[in-house]
């Protein structure tokens, strides 16, 4: 079952193109993580997807039209849209009441148990809270609503390494399962390396990379070449290379395995290495497209 | 109302099925609480501005109204402030009203609560209407159930003194119905009624503005009259904004026809066959109306 599809899909802020007719479908129970510079058009896209901007093209998000049927599809779509857009004033018990009043798939008492696991007291208002608490509320709100995709922009952004952690493991544990669908941007992607099912590289508003993670670990191997096989090395065209104390990293794309392992330590690189990789091609500093 | 807690590992049902039963009116009730929550002035200003009319009141008749030993000036000093208590108590709420108003759809966007709000589903419509609401539904109600308190309890503290000096408190009881179906009857037609296209503008304003909300929602109809008045030495948009906030200059000129007193006489008939409430209730829909769609199109600022 296809949950999220776009064909063409444009979005321009007057002379500034977010989106450039992008394509791409995001199948059910994926956790995709949508990973770009600032700038790219992620937000963009993911505004597109929650019916919170116009956009040109053809998209469908849970077979909805998310712009003319924005209010059918929140009852099915939850979104994190950045940290600390919960009200100030509001009060954890109100911010209760109020879900619990307007969203017919919340479930209270599960919510309750959620923020029972935190230090989170009921009778707190949202600026008494430090913003790690604040992402935790709003976390326990979301997890709470019988959703069948949950959008996230950034939803770590400036917490520390605790808190973040934390945030993932509760998806994971407690949140996530085969029948949900996860979109999740951010620039923390160490943080997310192990709990995407896809990827995509997103860049001046085109996609320059959608794979899932399988296929990620299949065709990008990172060696850390002997000095005297560098030159042997980069015969075999590597798409980035980068110096760390004095040795060589190459990063390859679909190259066998077997035979890099006879040029030093070969291993999967981290999805920051790959991503560094394919935006400095992007920028033109390097030869090699990575598609 | 969670009754799905249990059918948490459903499949992928099939799309446009209704989820658990909701009543459309609930999302509306949430809303206008929430917006009570936020902005506790609504009720607290009123409420504290009838404290301190009373306040003065309870001086007026233990002290003032005591020391005149002439019983009818006594009278007369007792019956005085009711009609002046009820219009503290509009003009509060009237000054609430406009700022809440200017408010209400700007501060959601300053402050990035936007995007929570609309992270659930509550339509435009919904949001809208429950923040016009509050102008001209909670606080046309939280006026008339405070002033009547308010002048109940003044009656009551008259009452006491004027049978403390041996005078009847008959004359004080008997207008004391009339006068708060009056106090109904006025705070209806002029401010529900009379005065919703400054509402609906004062919303729009608010929805559209990135800052100053207030600077925009008043300057250019000023820049309008002074243009008018400089190019054409004509004032008809002056005029006209007169007449929206005060009633007009012919309608008081001709008593009975727009109830701009509260104690004015009931004539609804002629209220209602003014061609100006229509046209205000007209323009007030379109305001909103383009209040509701600017909402679709914003984000936070």
């Amino acid at each position: 079952m296809t949950v999220i599809e776009a064909r063409g899909l444009r979005k321009a802020f007057g002379t500034t193109i977010a989106l450039d007719s992008v394509n791409f479908r995001v199948e059910e129970g994926r956790i995709l993580g949508l990973i770009g510079p600032n700038g790219a058009g992620k937000t963009t896209a993911l505004n597109a997807m929650l019916g919170l901007i116009p956009y040109q093209g053809e998209l469908r998000v849970l077979g909805r039209d998310p712009w003319s049927e924005r209010e059918q599809l929140m009852r099915d779509v939850c979104f994190i849209a950045d940290v600390a857009v919960l009200p100030r004033w509001m009060r954890v018990s109100q911010a209760l009441d109020y879900v619990a009043g307007v969203h017919p798939r919340f479930d209270r008492a599960k919510a309750e148990g959620f923020l029972a696991k935190t230090t989170i007291q009921h009778a707190s208002k949202v600026r008494e809270l430090s913003k790690g608490m604040v992402t935790q509320l709003h976390l326990a709100l979301v997890m709470a609503i019988d959703a069948k995709l949950l959008v996230l922009d950034e939803p770590t952004l400036g917490l520390d390494i605790l808190y973040r952690k934390q945030f993932y493991d509760s998806l994971l544990n407690d949140y996530y399962d085969r029948s949900r669908t996860i979109v999740v941007t951010t620039h923390q992607v160490e943080d997310v390396q192990h709990v995407l099912t896809d990827l995509m590289f997103i860049n001046r508003g085109r996609i320059v990379l959608d794979c899932s993670m399988e296929e990620f670990e299949a065709r990008y191997v990172e060696v850390m070449v002997h000095p005297e096989r560098v030159t042997a090395a980069r015969a075999l065209k590597p798409i980035h290379e980068r110096q760390v104390l004095g040795r060589s990293i190459l990063l390859f794309d679909r190259v066998d395995r077997q035979q890099l392992a006879g040029f030093g330590d070969a291993r999967t690189p981290s999805i920051s290495d790959l991503f560094v990789a394919v935006m400095g091609n992007q920028a033109g500093q390097a030869p090699g497209a990575i598609r | 109302m969670n009754t799905q807690s249990n059918a948490m590992p459903e499949s992928f049902d099939t799309q446009g099925i209704a989820p658990a039963p909701m009543s459309a009116t609930q999302p509306m009730y949430w809303s206008i609480r929430r917006e009570l929550w936020e902005n506790r002035s609504i009720y607290i200003a009123p409420l504290a501005v009838a404290a301190v009319t009373l306040f003065g009141f309870l001086i007026a008749t233990m002290g003032y109204a005591m020391s005149v030993s002439n019983l009818a000036q006594r009278r007369a000093a007792l019956e005085g402030p009711y009609s002046f208590a009820a219009g503290v108590i509009m003009a509060t709420t009237f000054v609430v009203g406009v700022f809440y108003s200017l408010d209400a759809l700007h501060g959601e966007r300053r402050d990035r609560s936007i995007l929570f709000w609309k992270s659930l589903p509550v339509s435009d419509l919904t949001a809208v209407l429950s923040k016009v609401s509050i102008p001209l539904v909670v606080l046309p109600l939280l006026t008339v159930v405070v002033v009547v308190a308010t002048q109940l309890i003044m009656l009551l503290l008259s009452s006491a003194v004027l049978m403390g000096s041996g005078l009847s408190v008959a004359t004080l009881w008997t207008p004391a119905f009339r006068m708060s179906l009056m106090l109904l009857y006025h705070i209806v037609t002029v401010h529900v009624l009379w005065h919703a296209p400054i509402y609906g503008w004062l919303l729009l304003v608010s929805g559209w503005a990135r800052r100053a909300a207030f600077l925009w929602a008043a300057l250019p109809p000023l820049a309008i009259c002074a243009v008018e008045k400089i190019a054409f030495n004509t004032t008809h948009f002056a005029a006209l904004l007169g007449y929206r906030f005060m009633g007009g200059a012919e309608a008081l000129t001709a008593p009975g026809s727009f109830p701009i007193d509260p104690m004015t006489h009931l004539t609804p008939g002629k209220f209602l066959s003014t061609p100006g409430l229509w046209m205000g209730l007209a323009v007030a829909a379109a305001l909103l109306a383009a209040a509701v769609r600017l909402r679709r199109f914003q984000g936070p600022i």
